[in-house]
């Protein structure tokens, strides 16, 4: 497919959602919200691993970052709930960036297995803060918001607010598909790939990096605001370590290096936390047999399939020769970075 | 605040990490010797902590309940480096989240079977005395949790310093490849490795069940700790688990005490600038 053309598919399906949405009861719109909300911490994930293969464990505290410091104005200053909720988008995405910029100082020290642990100590220093700093974050009970902003409109409506989040979401959508196809996001491939030979040929691979970590950073912070609307409150649970796992799992389940990917991965998986789970007390043998199998046999993730059956397609000699694609890494271009780095 | 008030933190803070030694000492050789970040290893300690209970329900012996639970453990985590983690052979991501998909599977398992109650090990009555040391009143369970973590330690020394195997798995921890070369069968290794890691975790789980309690989200609560363990001691080495521990135990103790609202901060933000600095950690080998 063509750029203008995944672009017009792209736009058809978000079209056709906030269409089919209009007629959602509004148990699946909350879901919906939901989910896009985290679909953008997701891409910002696949951002990250798909694109710059970086495998990181800490994500959620961007999300954190920025849903308390929306619940924080919101509650002590009644600030972000009229036309300055525009101002709080601004202040939570510039928040993130911050928090990635100075976390990314320590990260991007390190690579493949030591990156994953290093954010995961960052993003448990986060959650460490929010469970603890009680007179800041209200501790364990975590804050309540005094409600959803009212501009023009009022989003105290899950159907409105849903168009809200919806919107945020196509311009993250875009911004990142600009951004990947960019010369920026090129030479990213190329670090991903080869860091080594990048470097030769005179590109700063760390800066790179860095610019990638920032940019998820701020992504991260926007997923907060909505996070923290769609909800109605923020707590330390928002920032556990499962968080960050599920944010990763997401694109895994997806497919990485492919940011509609991640999308799919946060359906599923909201799919089956909030709807299969209110059906059957095992949903979560669902998710973790979803996990599963698809790192075991599908390393390209959903969108890795139809690939996968034109690979079957093949004549067998060809096939035989990939030696089995259950055995090919992650992503298919995710991992070598990572395993080269050990 | 008085030097007995710094006492009992101290002493507290030892008697916690002689816990975080057992779930990180097994963490760090699987990491070492396999190069796998396992995230079931919360859900290992966790699931020691129910057979322990299972086992004590059904026997009324908590003796019994210890070696029950570890071994239960253990033949688990071969399970699951056999079966599963084997399959995506060195790909570190998949490794990674195929343990994460297993840690779910486990939490929800474990939920079926033994419920969503907050429950706990009772230890004989004989360690739930006090003992008085210089004025201090030492709760006796926590003397034994030091005198257990001790001697699993010194085993495991002895195990990796004066033994074949244990001379096996030290190469295999510092150059796979060159132990590949001169014979050694590290895929026996591996799953040697994996099993003593799970074994420990189950262990931990029992012994820390009469301590912080056994309940669902305590897998996710103590892996990022074992985690900090890990790292702080360099992975793969036995000394550096111990030390690591120690740090971790009384870091969390006296911030507990000290700064209330920065507790688990001060714990997470030196690891992750340890990371930064020496990626191997204190005793990390390069």
């Amino acid at each position: 497919m063509n750029s203008g053309r995944r672009v017009a598919v792209a736009a058809t399906a978000i079209l056709a959602f906030a269409i089919l949405a209009h007629f959602a009861n509004s148990f699946t719109i909350l879901l919906l919200t939901r989910a896009l909300a985290f679909a953008i911490l997701a891409m910002s994930v696949d951002l990250l691993l798909g694109f710059t293969g970086l495998a990181s464990l800490g994500q959620a505290a961007y999300l954190g970052i920025g849903a308390y410091l929306t619940a924080i104005l919101a509650t002590r200053f009644g600030f972000g709930l009229g036309w300055d909720f525009w101002l709080v988008i601004v202040l939570a995405i510039l928040a993130g960036a911050a928090l990635a910029a100075l976390f990314g100082l320590l990260a991007l020290r390190t690579s493949g297995v030591y990156f994953l642990m290093v954010t995961l100590a960052l993003g448990q220093c986060v959650w460490g803060l929010a469970y603890r700093w009680d007179w800041l974050t209200g501790g364990d009970n975590g804050i309540n918001m005094p409600g959803r902003p009212k501009f023009g409109i009022s989003f105290a409506s899950d159907h409105v607010y849903f168009y809200l989040v919806l919107g945020f979401f196509a311009l993250s959508l875009l911004l990142l598909y600009v951004l990947v196809r960019s010369p920026f996001g090129k030479s990213l491939e190329g670090i991903r790939e080869r860091e080594a030979r990048m470097r030769i040929l005179g590109y700063n691979a760390w800066l790179h990096k860095y610019i990638a970590f920032v940019i998820a950073g701020g992504l991260g912070g926007l997923a907060g605001v909505l996070w923290v609307h769609a909800n109605g409150e923020v707590s330390p649970d928002d920032l556990v370590l499962t968080t960050s796992v599920d944010a990763l799992l997401m694109v895994v389940l997806g497919g990485a290096g492919t940011l509609v990917g991640a999308v799919f991965g946060a359906g599923i998986v909201f799919f089956v936390r909030d709807y299969l789970s209110t059906l059957v007390p095992w949903w979560q043998y669902v998710l973790g047999g979803v996990y599963v199998l698809t790192i075991l046999y599908l390393p390209g993730g959903l969108t890795g399939i139809p690939q996968r059956l034109r690979r079957v397609g093949l004549s067998s000699s060809k096939a035989q020769k990939r030696e089995g694609a259950a055995d090919a890494p992650l992503g298919k271009q995710v991992s070598p970075s990572i395993r080269r780095e050990l | 605040m008085g030097a007995h008030f710094w006492l009992i933190q101290i002493f507290n803070g030892i008697s916690y990490g002689a816990l975080l030694f057992l779930v990180g000492s097994g963490l760090s050789l699987i990491f070492g010797v396999m190069r796998i970040v396992n995230l079931a290893h919360g859900s290992f300690f966790l699931l020691g902590g129910y057979i322990a209970l299972s086992v004590i329900a059904a026997t009324g012996s908590w003796e019994l309940s210890i070696p029950a639970a570890a071994l239960g453990v253990a033949i688990l985590g071969v399970g699951l480096e056999r079966v599963f983690l084997r399959r995506v052979g060195f790909d570190v991501l998949r490794q990674v989240l195929l343990t994460a998909g297993f840690a779910f599977l486990f939490q929800q398992a474990a939920l079926d079977i033994w419920g969503g109650d907050f429950m706990n090990i009772t230890p004989p009555a004989a360690l739930t005395r006090s003992v008085v040391v210089g004025g201090l009143y030492l709760p006796l369970y926590r003397v034994f949790m030091i005198a257990l973590a001790a001697a699993i330690g010194l085993l495991l020394w002895l195990v990796l310093e004066r033994t074949r195997l244990g001379a096996a798995i030290r190469a295999t921890v510092d150059d796979a490849e060159m132990a590949r070369g001169v014979g050694i069968d590290t895929q026996r290794i591996s799953v040697v490795v994996f099993a003593l890691g799970a074994f420990l975790a189950g262990l931990g789980g029992v012994i820390g069940g009469a301590f912080l309690g056994v309940y669902p989200g305590l897998d996710f609560e103590i892996l990022p700790i074992a985690f900090a363990v890990v790292i702080i001691g360099g992975m793969g080495s036995l000394g550096g688990a111990a030390v690591g521990a120690l740090v971790v135990g009384l870091a969390n103790n006296l911030g507990q005490a000290l700064f209330p609202a920065l507790a688990y901060f001060t714990l997470y933000a030196p690891m992750a600038l340890l990371l930064a600095v020496k990626p191997t950690g204190l005793f990390g080998r390069e």
